[in-house]
């Protein structure tokens, strides 16, 4: 299984997901072609609820600890409630562009 | 000093840290520049440590708060997040205000 699908699996056996987005955006960075790098998640759970972003990143942290030690360099994360999503007309934020700084992970 | 004491000093001692990749002026992650560039725009002073140029911190701080990737802001020695968490803060204008709490805190005393 690819490191892309692994991640899916992993959050939709883990959490009630309504709405998952698992983007490889690897190619925009100082990787090789077809590297599973850098991604971005866009996730919108229940288990959210109640939660603020530092426990929701944890909790996603967590579920995702083997990829984040040993498998990719970078995860932007992007957690919302059901009606968070709605209220954000179902719009997650852009990621940065690399700076070439760091090759290693 | 051990590592993870250097770094308890380093988030108590300056009301709003962030460790990223690079500085400021010259960041080497687009996560990294982003986050400093929101904490600017709060209109305080803030430091920064460099991870690229401290190893030993680079290695560690991802076990100080269990937080597995970079940058990591503190605000009065809690960490607030990495990047999509501090750029939503700023987004919504909670961390402004936090930001210029910290820095009264720290002139007050």
């Amino acid at each position: 299984m690819n490191v892309q699908s692994g991640i899916e699996k992993k959050l939709i056996d883990n959490l009630n997901t309504s709405h998952l987005e698992v983007i490889n955006e690897s190619n925009n960075h100082n990787v090789p072609a077809g590297s599973e790098s850098h991604f971005k998640l866009v996730l919108v759970c229940d288990d959210f609820e109640g939660k603020n972003l530092l426990a929701r990143h944890r909790l996603v942290n967590k579920i995702l600890e083997d990829e984040l030690k040993n498998k990719i360099h970078a995860l932007a994360m992007h957690t919302y409630t059901n009606s968070e999503w709605q209220q954000k007309n179902e719009n997650a934020p852009k990621s940065p562009p690399c700076l070439g700084g760091s090759k290693e992970g | 000093m051990d590592v993870l004491d250097r770094i308890k000093q380093q988030v108590e001692e300056n009301p709003v840290v962030i460790y990223m990749k690079g500085t400021p002026q010259l960041p080497q992650c687009g996560f990294s520049s982003r986050t400093a560039q929101a904490l600017q725009e709060c209109g305080e002073e803030f430091a920064y440590i460099n991870v690229l140029a401290d190893p030993e911190i680079f290695q560690n701080l991802p076990r100080f708060a269990d937080w597995p990737t970079f940058p990591q802001v503190y605000i009065k020695g809690e960490l607030v997040g990495g990047c999509d968490i501090t750029l939503e803060l700023f987004q919504n204008g909670q961390l402004k205000t936090m930001v210029q709490e910290a820095a009264a805190t720290k002139s007050a005393s």
